[in-house]
């Protein structure tokens, strides 16, 4: 009794919650990771290689970003990986007609934001579950990417545009600048804001949270279209990075981004996780795909331990969680 | 132990017997050196206030908690209940508040559920025998119903009924059942304790937790007290007064009859509810409510007293009526109400009131964070200080602000559902069952709670099953029948008499 008393007058410490602890040991599984890999290899320390992995890593983790705050509030965005298809060969395409990457950036972002609030919609006001709605939007999706391409390639960019993918700004390529931006943005929107807070709120119990004032409808319609329109953002990066498109460039994007989600500690269930913990999550799943790209490991073996890694985190959080209860 | 002994009983040896049992969580300990035995065939009462360690006490019994230390013995020989299985074992079956039945399967199959007869063919199940099996356990409680109705087309008393007669076929020789009464109609209450009588003629031990003084002395054989995981005593309902027994719970003199200073003139019109007509079942709603009342919204469960508050608070589409809130018209989902002054403490605290995994700090600014952040930017510094304020205020007892809200007892939570109103400024709070499976001492507080924020200008609209309440603590009351309000009752005229006469069907 007495130490509860005690706890009780403690001043209020620096927030440590219970999330702060989890993306602290996240953090040092990544440095585990690396401790190991430089050890292993000579190679994976070298700043290219560094970079290289921050660089994989942002793609997965602008896609993922979006998709943490649909997870957070107990939802799932299967369509991301679609939605970056989509956007992408609409956004290249006004680009070549126009010539102008400002619209074709403009356009791609509109593109992803409209399938997220399409995909809000549904969920708010039909009142599908987010999976089968966001499933189903997938296929949608798909369709419309494969109609309008009609298995044609778009490629060559203006340079000035292909620089946001692949250019150097002081040494640090440009795209580990624009992950640093949304790392920040996505943590102060989660945790400093009321939306945020919110957020939390509905995922953790809907029912309670509508009947505490929340406007659930809204805060969900503004989650899934934050979602479209990080897959939008991804998109143009994809874009200028490859320097073309196809109809099926996001085939792979979807389960990446949701293992990054699960193994930075957001539960499926909703209510706890970070956007923090995502990037985590991303740098751990890159990091692991690197390691064995240098250590010359089949790429075959990569899914299998992407998948070993997500159980793996999965479990030992609800284990730590089901202890701290 | 000594003073629990009965002076005449029929076994000298008690069927069950727990000694100096202690189970302790991380920072608290939640039962303390408890002793505690059940004879063959009585009633035994398990009375505390919420966090007493009633519950912690049954899931030891029960075999979902490992005890830290502790004896048990069943007919004077020392046995082991290390699992759940352990009990089951032991013939001891526990009824929770909240049922195990699988809603989509029928009487028969949740009765037998994992132990089904098999058929002939590998694999299946012997269909004509479990509905036998089935009716036959139903018999023998005397409840009579086609077991191959599915259980979700069952009513509340009908699902307890499947649960006692589920722990009867696994021969459950010691049944603990956890405030049966909850969420029962009187006549359903009746049925209850007639069957109780009868599993007790036939031997069957019952170990009963309620809150209730009256089921206390009407059912009771014995009763056991605990007050902060301790056994604080053990007696026989004769020799009792009830309020000896709340002493004995509290540990300290709690006024029963929630006094407050009645208005004499009640202040401004604050809610007017003009023919209000929802879909889900109430019709023609009239109320009004002034700034320093607290009025009663009384009537049986069922009445449409919740889907009143529900409508009011927009939480359920309204059909045709009006919502007169502080001179406007109100239309609009709860945040819209929320944000005008109304402020909604739901039935359900866990399903509906509280996001249980999130802090306790975390729930109790919810509901004011546009009010506390107007710039749309959250400080977990000021939202902590606003938190720790209400904790002080409302006396919540937890540890810190950032104490999972779940792990708080039952008061405890409910004061936090309350406090997010207070955070928000709310001016009409609607009360929805306040003091459902809360302790004596917790409501008496949660009326004093009430009886300020009337007396300080706000307004308060309480539904109740429990009509003393209503009597001791409302200026005035509305009673609902079937989806209407059946009539008015004011201060003088409030008396559970009335109360019952205007709600009762066919009255």
């Amino acid at each position: 009794m007495t130490d509860i008393t005690k706890e009780a007058m403690m001043p209020p410490r620096s927030f440590l919650s219970q999330d702060a602890i989890q993306v602290f040991y996240r953090l040092l599984a990544a440095l585990l990771i690396c401790a190991v890999l430089a050890v292993l290899s000579d190679s994976f320390l070298s700043l290219g290689n560094i970079l290289n992995v921050l660089r994989q890593a942002s793609l997965t983790f602008f896609i993922a970003s979006g998709l943490t705050l649909v997870v957070l509030t107990a939802g799932l965005d299967l369509s991301v990986g679609a939605n970056v298809a989509l956007s992408a060969c609409i956004a290249g395409t006004v680009i070549h007609k126009t010539g102008s990457p400002a619209l074709g950036i403009l356009t791609g972002l509109a593109c992803g934001g409209i399938v997220g609030l399409l995909n809000g919609i549904m969920v708010t006001a039909l009142r599908i579950p987010s999976f089968i709605a966001t499933y189903g939007m997938l296929w949608v999706l798909n369709g419309l990417t494969y109609w309008y391409m009609a298995g044609e390639t778009l490629h060559g960019f203006p340079a000035g545009f292909r620089q946001i993918g692949s250019g150097y700004l002081f040494g640090l390529p440009i795209p580990v600048y624009l992950l640093l931006v949304f790392l920040g943005i996505g943590t102060l929107f989660a945790q400093r804001t009321i939306w945020g807070q919110e957020i939390y709120a509905i995922g953790a119990n809907p029912v309670a949270a509508r009947l505490s004032g929340i406007p659930v409808a809204r805060r969900l319609l503004l989650v899934y279209a934050v979602s479209g329109t990080m897959a939008g953002l991804a998109s143009i990066i994809f874009l200028s990075r490859l320097n073309s498109a196809e109809a099926d460039i996001g085939e792979s994007l979807t389960l990446p981004a949701i293992a990054a989600v699960l193994i930075g500690g957001t539960s499926l269930f909703g209510g706890v996780g970070t956007v923090f913990g995502t990037f985590i999550g991303a740098l751990i799943l890159t990091l692991v795909l690197n390691g064995m790209n240098l250590l010359s490991v089949s790429a075959n073996w990569q899914p299998l331990v992407t998948g070993i890694i997500v159980i793996l985190a999965v479990w030992l959080d609800m284990k730590t969680r089901r202890r701290a209860q | 132990m000594s003073d629990a002994l009965p002076i005449e009983v029929t076994s000298p040896v008690p069927l069950l017997e727990l000694r100096g049992i202690s189970k302790e969580f991380p920072g608290v300990k939640a039962l303390d050196d408890v002793s505690f035995a059940v004879y063959p065939g009585e009633v035994h009462m398990l009375l505390g206030e919420n966090g007493a360690g009633k519950s912690s006490l049954m899931k030891v019994l029960c075999g979902a908690y490992r005890a830290d230390a502790g004896e048990f013995y069943y007919n004077g020989e020392k046995v082991a209940i290390s699992s759940t299985a352990d009990a089951q074992q032991l013939g001891i079956a526990v009824i929770f508040q909240e049922f195990s039945l699988v809603p989509y399967l029928d009487i028969a199959q949740n009765i037998f559920l994992g132990r089904e007869p098999k058929g002939r063919i590998p694999g299946t199940i012997d269909r004509r025998r479990i509905l036998a099996d089935a009716k036959r356990v139903l018999d023998t409680i005397g409840f009579d119903i086609d077991p191959s109705t599915t259980v979700d087309k069952l009513g509340v008393a009908q699902q307890q009924m499947v649960e006692i007669a589920k722990a009867i076929s696994q021969n459950a020789r010691i049944l603990v059942m956890d405030e049966p009464t909850a969420a029962l109609s009187d006549r359903e209450t009746e049925l209850l304790f007639a069957l109780i009588a009868r599993l007790k003629a036939d031997g069957v031990s019952i170990v009963y937790i309620s809150h209730r003084m009256a089921e206390v002395f009407a059912l009771g054989d014995r009763i056991t007290v605990l007050r902060d995981g301790r056994r604080i005593d053990g007696v026989r309902p004769a020799d009792v007064t009830p309020d000896q027994l709340v002493r004995m719970m509290v540990g300290r003199n709690v006024d029963m009859t929630y006094p407050r200073n009645f208005a004499d003139k009640p202040g401004e019109l604050l809610l007017e509810v003009k023919g209000l007509t929802s879909s889900t079942g109430i019709a023609d709603i009239n109320i009004e409510v002034r700034r320093g009342e607290i009025v009663g919204l009384c009537g049986l469960v069922g009445s449409g007293r919740s889907e009143v508050a529900r409508a009011i608070f927009g939480a359920d589409p309204v059909t045709s009526g009006e919502i007169v809130f502080d001179g406007k018209t109100m239309s609009g989902e709860p945040d819209l109400s929320a944000r005008r002054g109304i402020a909604l403490i739901p039935e359900s605290r866990k399903s509906e009131g509280l996001a249980l995994l999130r802090s306790v700090g975390d729930n109790l600014v919810v509901s004011a964070l546009k009010k506390l952040f107007p710039s749309g930017l959250f400080d977990q510094r000021s939202a902590q200080r606003t938190s720790d304020g209400l904790i002080r205020q409302l006396r919540i007892a937890t540890p810190s602000a950032r104490q999972t809200v779940g792990l708080l007892s039952g008061g405890n939570q409910q004061k936090v559902v309350i406090g997010k109103w207070l955070a928000a400024g709310s001016k009409l709070f609607i009360f929805d069952e306040p003091t459902r499976g809360i302790d004596i001492g917790a409501k008496s507080e949660i009326f004093a709670l009430i009886d300020r924020l009337v007396a300080e200008g706000a307004a308060a609209l309480m539904i109740s099953s429990e009509q003393v309440e209503i009597c001791h603590v409302c200026d005035r009351a509305y009673v609902m029948r079937e989806g209407r309000i059946a009539g008015h009752l004011t201060r003088n005229e409030l008396t559970e008499e009335n109360i019952v006469r205007l709600g009762m069907h066919h009255a």
